[in-house]
C-alpha cells in the first residue's frame, strides 16, 4: 500500500449547502484529504455522502463554506470548474458509461476532446487500461452487452484515462450483483496501490477496513467521525458512529 | 410446404368456431380482391395515367431541360448504391456483416421488377424505358461495386462519403433550378412528385435543427429563451397548416419588400418547415428527457463542455429515442404537402386535379386518386424502412442480425 504524503489535495472547510427546494443537505462539513490517501465515506442512506463528494467536482455546488482542490479554489469562475474536473475522475453509482458508443470510445471521448490528445494513442492507452481493468477483450461491444460489474470497471478504466489526480466513487457497487461486487473492489484495491487520491462513498466494510487510509462517518450533514481504519471499527470516539456500525456490522 | 399447411391449419381451424370465423373472412378478403381487380383490368382506364405520366413525375417542367433531372435522377442512384454497399462493407464494429443479406437480395428483386414493369405499363416509350433500366442497373451495379471493394478504400477517400449527400442536394438544387451556367427553370415550373419531393425534402431537412434548437430552448434556463420556444412551439401547434400556408403566402410577401419575398413555392416550402419544426420540437424534447441525467454529469465530470456533453452525449442519445416519432412526423409532413395543391402549385394532388378537370379523362378520378395513393405509399414506405434499418444500426442493444 502506497503511504499518504503531507501535502494537502481536498480541503473542504464548513461546507453548507440548500438543495433549490430548501433542503440543508450539509451542515458544515469538513474534510482534509492528503495526496496518496484512500478516504472511505461512510454513513446512513440521506446523510449527504453523495452531495459531499459531488461538491468535489462541481457537480453541485454549495452556498457556505470553501473548498480547495488540488490548490485550486472551487468558486463560481467557469474556468476553475473546467480545470478541476479534468484533475477529478469520478466513478458512479449506476456506471453512467454512454450506450451509444463502444466502450473503448468511452474511454477515448473526453482525453481526445478535452486534452486534445491524438486519438491512436489514446487507443493504445485505453486498451491497456482494459487490460488493467480485465476486460481488454470487450474493447469493441457496447455497454449494454456487459454485466454490471464489467461496466462499472470500464467506467473506472474511462474515468483513469484522464488521467486524473483524484478519484471519486460513489457507491460504486451498490447496484451491483454480490458476485460482481468483488471483481469491482480488486481492480480498486489495485488502485489503490498507485499514488492516486482516492475518496469512496461505500458500505464495504472489509474494503473499508483493509484498504482506507481514513475512514469517515458522515451523519446529518455533517462528518461526525474521523479515523484509522481499526479505531474506526473498533473503538470510535463517538456515539453516532457505534450506533452506525451496529446496525451494518 | 406441409409445415405452412400444418401451421395454417393450427391457427385458422384449430377450433370448430374459429374455422366458421376465418371461412368467413377469407370469403370476404377473396370477394373484395376478386372486385377489385375486375375493376382495375376490365373497367379502369389507364390511359389517364399513361398520357400524363411526365405531367405526374415532373409537372411543366421545360421538355427542353428535362435532361437535367435526368442527370440528377443518375447521381441519385450512384449515391444510394454507393452508401448502401459501404454501409453492408463496414458493419458495425460489434457485429459480423453480410455484403448481401437476405433482404438486401430481396430489395434488389424488387427494384429490378418494378423497373422492369412499371414503365413498361405506363407504355413509355422504348427510349425512356431504357433511360429507366440503366438508372436501375446503374444503382445495383454501383451497390455491388461498393460492397465488394469499399473496405479497402483509402480513409481520406471513405471520410468524404458521408458529405456526398448535402452536395448532392445543393447539386440538385442548381440543376432543378438552375444558374451557374444553366437555363433558370422558375419554381412555378416544378411541379408533380418532384416538387412534393423537392418541397417536403427540404422541409424535413430544415426542420430537423431548427426543432432540436426549439428543443433546447424549452428547457433552457433562461426563461426568455424558454418562453419563447413554448409559445412558438404552441403557437403552431394550435393552427391548421393550411390556415398558416395562406397566412405565409399574404403576409411574407407583405413583411419583404418586393424582389425579395421568396417565390409562392418557397414561400410554403418555409411555411411547411417552421410548422414541422414545432412538432418535431416536441419529439425531440421527448427524446431530451429520456437520457437519464447521469449521462451529463458523466461527460460533465469527465471535463466535456456542456456544448460538448450536449453534441456528444445528450443529443445523438435523444434522437435515437426520438427516431420513430420524428419519421412519424416526416411521413405526415409528406402527406401534409398535398394541401399545397390549395394555395395553387401544382405538387402531386394539383397536378392530379388538373389532369382531372381535363374533359377528355372525365369520370377517371379513380384511377388518378389510386395512383397517387399508391405513390404516396411508396414514399413513406421507403422512409419508415430507412428509419428502421437507422434505428437497428444504432441500437446499441440490439442483437447481431442473423441474415
Ligand atoms: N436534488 C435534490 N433536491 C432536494 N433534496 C435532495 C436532492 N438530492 C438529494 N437530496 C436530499 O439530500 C439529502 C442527502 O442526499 P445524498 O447526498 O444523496 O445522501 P446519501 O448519498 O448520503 O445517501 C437526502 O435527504 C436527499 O433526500
Ligand atoms: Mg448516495
Amino acid at each position: 500500500m502506497s503511504h499518504p504524503t503531507s501535502e494537502t489535495m481536498i480541503e473542504a472547510r464548513g461546507v453548507e449547502k440548500w438543495y433549490p427546494n430548501g433542503f440543508h443537505a450539509l451542515r458544515g462539513a469538513d474534510l482534509t484529504v492528503r495526496r496518496g490517501e484512500v478516504v472511505v465515506i461512510m454513513g446512513p442512506s440521506g446523510s449527504g455522502k453523495s452531495t459531499f463528494i459531488r461538491t468535489f467536482n462541481a457537480l453541485e455546488d454549495f452556498q457556505k463554506g470553501s473548498i480547495t482542490v488540488d490548490g485550486i479554489a472551487l468558486s463560481n469562475d467557469l474556468r476553475n470548474i473546467d480545470a478541476i474536473r479534468r484533475e477529478v475522475g469520478m466513478v458512479f453509482q449506476q456506471f453512467n458509461l454512454f450506450p451509444h458508443l463502444s466502450v473503448l470510445d468511452n474511454l477515448t471521448l473526453a482525453p481526445v476532446l478535452v486534452r486534445k490528445r491524438p486519438k491512436a494513442e489514446v487507443a493504445e492507452q485505453a486498451r491497456a487500461l482494459l487490460h488493467r481493468v480485465g476486460i481488454a477483450e470487450q474493447a469493441d461491444k457496447f455497454p449494454g452487452q456487459l454485466s454490471g460489474g464489467q461496466q462499472q470497471r470500464v467506467a473506472i478504466a474511462r474515468a483513469l484515462c484522464m488521467e486524473p489526480r483524484i478519484l471519486l466513487f460513489d457507491e460504486p457497487t451498490s447496484a451491483l450483483d454480490p458476485e460482481m461486487v468483488r471483481e469491482v473492489l480488486e481492480v480498486m484495491q489495485n488502485l489503490a496501490a498507485d499514488d492516486i487520491t482516492m475518496v469512496v462513498v461505500t458500505h464495504e466494510v472489509k474494503f473499508a477496513r483493509h484498504v482506507a487510509h481514513r475512514v469517515v462517518l458522515m451523519a446529518d450533514g455533517e462528518v461526525v467521525e474521523e479515523a484509522a481504519p481499526e479505531t474506526f471499527f473498533t473503538n470510535p470516539a463517538h456515539e453516532r458512529t457505534r450506533r452506525f456500525l451496529d446496525q451494518i456490522l | 410446404m406441409p409445415s405452412l399447411i400444418r401451421r395454417l391449419r393450427s391457427e385458422l381451424f384449430a377450433t370448430p368456431g374459429d374455422a366458421v370465423i376465418s371461412i368467413a373472412l377469407l370469403t370476404i378478403l377473396a370477394a373484395a380482391a376478386a372486385g377489385f381487380l375486375h375493376w382495375a383490368l376490365r373497367q379502369a382506364e389507364w390511359a389517364v395515367v399513361q398520357v400524363n405520366s411526365t405531367l405526374f413525375a415532373v409537372g411543366r417542367y421545360p421538355i427542353e431541360q428535362q435532361w437535367r433531372l435526368w442527370l440528377l435522377t443518375a447521381l441519385l442512384a450512384a449515391a444510394a448504391g454507393a452508401t448502401w454497399g459501404m454501409l453492408r462493407a463496414h458493419p458495425r464494429r460489434d457485429r459480423t456483416g453480410r455484403l448481401w443479406p437476405r433482404n438486401d437480395r430481396l430489395a434488389v428483386a424488387v427494384l429490378i421488377a418494378v423497373a422492369l414493369w412499371v414503365p413498361f405499363a405506363l407504355g413509355l416509350t422504348p427510349a425512356i424505358q431504357l433511360r429507366w433500366w440503366l438508372l436501375t442497373a446503374l444503382l445495383v451495379v454501383i451497390r455491388w461495386l461498393a460492397g465488394r471493394f469499399g473496405a479497402g478504400l483509402p480513409p481520406a477517400l471513405k471520410r468524404l462519403l458521408p458529405i456526398v449527400w448535402p452536395v448532392l442536394y445543393l447539386v440538385g438544387m442548381v440543376l432543378i433550378g438552375g444558374g451557374l451556367g444553366l437555363a433558370r427553370v422558375a419554381p412555378a415550373e416544378w411541379g408533380g412528385l418532384l416538387l412534393t419531393l423537392l418541397a417536403s425534402s427540404f422541409a424535413i431537412l430544415l426542420c430537423l435543427p431548427i426543432g432540436v434548437l426549439l428543443a433546447l430552448g424549452r428547457r433552457s434556463d433562461l426563461p426568455l429563451l424558454r418562453w419563447g420556444s413554448v409559445l412558438y412551439i404552441e403557437f403552431i401547434r394550435g393552427a391548421p397548416l393550411i390556415t398558416l400556408l395562406f397566412l405565409g403566402q399574404n403576409i411574407l410577401g407583405f413583411l419583404l419588400p418586393g424582389g425579395l419575398a421568396p417565390d409562392r413555392v418557397w414561400r410554403a416550402a418555409w411555411v411547411l418547415t417552421f410548422f414541422a419544426a414545432a412538432y418535431l420540437a416536441e419529439a425531440v424534447r421527448s427524446g431530451l428527457a429520456a437520457v437519464p441525467r447521469g449521462q451529463l454529469e458523466a461527460a460533465r465530470s469527465l471535463g466535456l463542455s456542456s456544448a460538448q456533453a450536449l453534441r456528444l452525449v445528450v443529443l445523438p442519445q435523444a434522437l435515437r429515442v426520438a427516431l420513430p416519432a420524428m419519421v412519424g412526423q416526416f411521413i405526415s409532413l409528406l402527406q401534409d404537402t398535398t394541401l399545397l395543391s390549395l394555395i395553387g402549385l401544382l405538387d402531386l394532388l394539383g397536378v392530379a386535379r388538373t389532369v382531372m378537370a381535363n374533359p377528355a379523362f372525365l369520370g377517371r378520378n379513380a384511377e388518378v386518386y389510386l395512383t397517387l395513393a399508391i405513390l404516396f405509399w411508396c414514399c413513406c414506405a421507403a422512409l419508415g424502412l430507412g428509419s428502421r434499418a437507422l434505428e437497428r444500426r444504432l441500437d446499441p442493444h440490439a442483437v447481431p442480425s442473423r441474415v
